[in-house]
């Protein structure tokens, strides 16, 4: 076995540290709440959190005050509402005050190009005529050096660590994704070190039989975990449903500060890790966010 | 009393608007019932792109989150973000781009980004998503939201994603690719565009 495959517990407890600048990317596909937990149960602190869209799982790290600052593009419970605990957490500075410095989509994506390329900035035709360059001055504008037109800037961003969730990857971190692929890419590159988390351990020669579908090479991986079911209420694509239910739920669980604690008590600090919170579920629910089987047809990769 | 809800009626209504063959942004809530009801009615070639990448999407359920896993499946081509925001909407591939929000002022401008003062917010709300530069860089954008006092003030709080920005349509001092707003389905009827000042007016009740 290589040494990059490790537990949970201990990928979260040696690669995030307090005052990190953390990504767990997934734009509501692979995202991976598992991580989120983990962090949450150790207690990581004064976290810099950033993800285009900071989910449930940032709400309940924002709940259990381990963000100092939130760095996003678009915060909300998709197709549901309000995400209440970081509502808390900038309206009332409970349970703490979290700072935000945000975006718009295209603005985060640049700033990932622009830190997996090791550029200092991207330019990009959007922001003129929003507010939003006034309350964030990390947004600027530059002139083409070629037409003289103008284009906003943002500055690079390098995680100290991405926590990226994928289907399979093998020992040496050769991580594969199908289905929807958000930008995790992106901000693996451009984090200072990457914690892959799979639903599935693979041999090597299943990676190299279908290399196009390989998003993140092994030789950036510092980390690999296998934990299935570990994206949930998310989904991963050919193994479970999204949870829609959980998150049209979610919205009266995490409604008030009782609410959002004594559901961080029940599922995150009452439970060692994620096998136990699969267990919890019970098998007839999982069942019904069994994934059908859509299998793709297979290509000739020989020449 | 009418069997269908006022959200229905501008789900309806702006389905209508949609032509076959043209290619569509899809954002969260009501546009994406709407693009998905005029892809099953007029439009079945109509081309739905999802800001999670899934293009030429026909998801076989309607899906609650732009990103949920049926717009993937059988779709034309799934492409990561950086593809999304610079390929297909900075690319000007994009006919319609939908957008909704808190608020919209009379030159279109929208914000949904907080109610209040940003710094210290009466309602924080999610913010733009792509909703900035879909506003910038859609060929034609139309507007769905529920109407009051409350969500058409005079000014807005916050400006997110600019409309014609003011009444000398400022979009083409910043060079736009896109035309602007174009049409506003509310509750109440529905809205278009004074050619001259840039500000809204009542076209439908």
């Amino acid at each position: 076995m290589s040494g990059k495959v490790m537990t949970m517990a201990r990928a979260v407890g040696e690669h995030v540290r307090d005052g990190d600048t953390v990504v767990i990317e997934g734009f509501t596909h692979l995202i991976c709440f598992a991580a989120g937990h983990e962090i949450i149960r150790q207690k990581k602190r004064d976290l810099v959190a950033c993800r285009l869209t900071p989910d449930l799982i940032y709400d309940q790290m924002v709940a259990a005050g381990c963000v100092r600052k939130l760095v996003f593009s678009w915060a909300g419970n998709p197709g549901v509402g309000s995400l209440f605990g970081l509502r808390r957490a900038v309206e009332e500075g409970v349970p703490r005050k979290v700072e935000i410095e945000e975006y718009s989509h295209f603005g985060m994506v640049a700033r990932f190009m622009a830190g997996a390329s090791r550029l200092p900035f991207m330019h990009l035709k959007t922001f003129e005529g929003s507010d939003l360059p006034k309350k964030n001055k990390n947004i600027k504008f530059i002139r083409c050096p070629y037409t003289g037109k103008r284009y906003a800037t943002v500055p690079a961003l390098n995680p100290d660590v991405a926590i990226i969730h994928v289907q399979r990857v093998d020992e040496e971190g050769n991580a594969q994704i199908w289905g929807l692929m958000g930008v995790q890419r992106e901000a693996a590159f451009a984090s200072k070190k990457v914690v892959i988390v799979a639903e599935e351990l693979v041999p090597g020669d299943v990676i190299r039989a279908d290399p196009n579908r390989t998003l993140i090479p092994g030789l950036i991986v510092a980390a690999v975990v296998i934990e299935p079911f570990a994206a949930h209420p998310s989904y991963a694509l050919g193994y479970y449903d999204r949870d829609n239910e959980f998150y049209v739920q979610w919205a009266k669980v995490s409604k008030d500060k009782a609410g959002m604690d004594n559901y961080l008590a029940e599922w995150v600090y009452g439970l060692p890790g994620r096998k136990e919170y699969r267990e919890k579920f019970g098998a007839e629910y999982l069942k019904k966010l069994e994934a059908d089987n859509r299998p793709s047809g297979s290509v000739n990769y020989g020449f | 009393m009418a069997d269908y809800t006022p959200s229905e009626m501008m789900v309806a209504r702006a389905a209508r608007e949609l032509k076959n063959g043209e290619v569509v942004f899809v954002g969260i809530g009501l546009p994406n019932v709407a693009c998905n009801l005029a892809r099953r009615l007029q439009a079945p070639g109509l081309v739905l792109i999802y800001e999670s990448g899934a293009v030429g999407c026909v998801p076989d359920r309607l899906p609650l989150s732009i990103g949920d896993p049926c717009l993937a499946t059988d779709s034309i081509s799934v492409c990561s973000m950086v593809e999304v925001v610079n390929y297909y909407l900075q690319g000007g591939l994009i006919d319609v781009g939908f957008l909704g929000g808190a608020q919209v002022d009379r030159f279109g401008n929208i914000n949904s980004t907080v109610i209040g003062d940003y710094n210290r917010p009466k309602v924080r709300l999610p913010g733009s998503g792509g909703a900035c530069e879909i506003a910038i860089h859609a060929k034609k954008i139309i507007m769905v939201l529920k109407q009051s006092p409350k969500s058409f003030p005079e000014k807005i709080d916050f400006v997110t994603s600019p409309g014609y920005i003011d009444e000398v349509n400022s979009r083409r001092k910043f060079g736009f690719p896109g035309k602007g707003p174009s049409l506003v389905i509310t509750d109440f009827g529905v809205y278009g565009f004074n050619k001259n000042t840039y500000e809204m007016i009542l076209q439908e009740m």
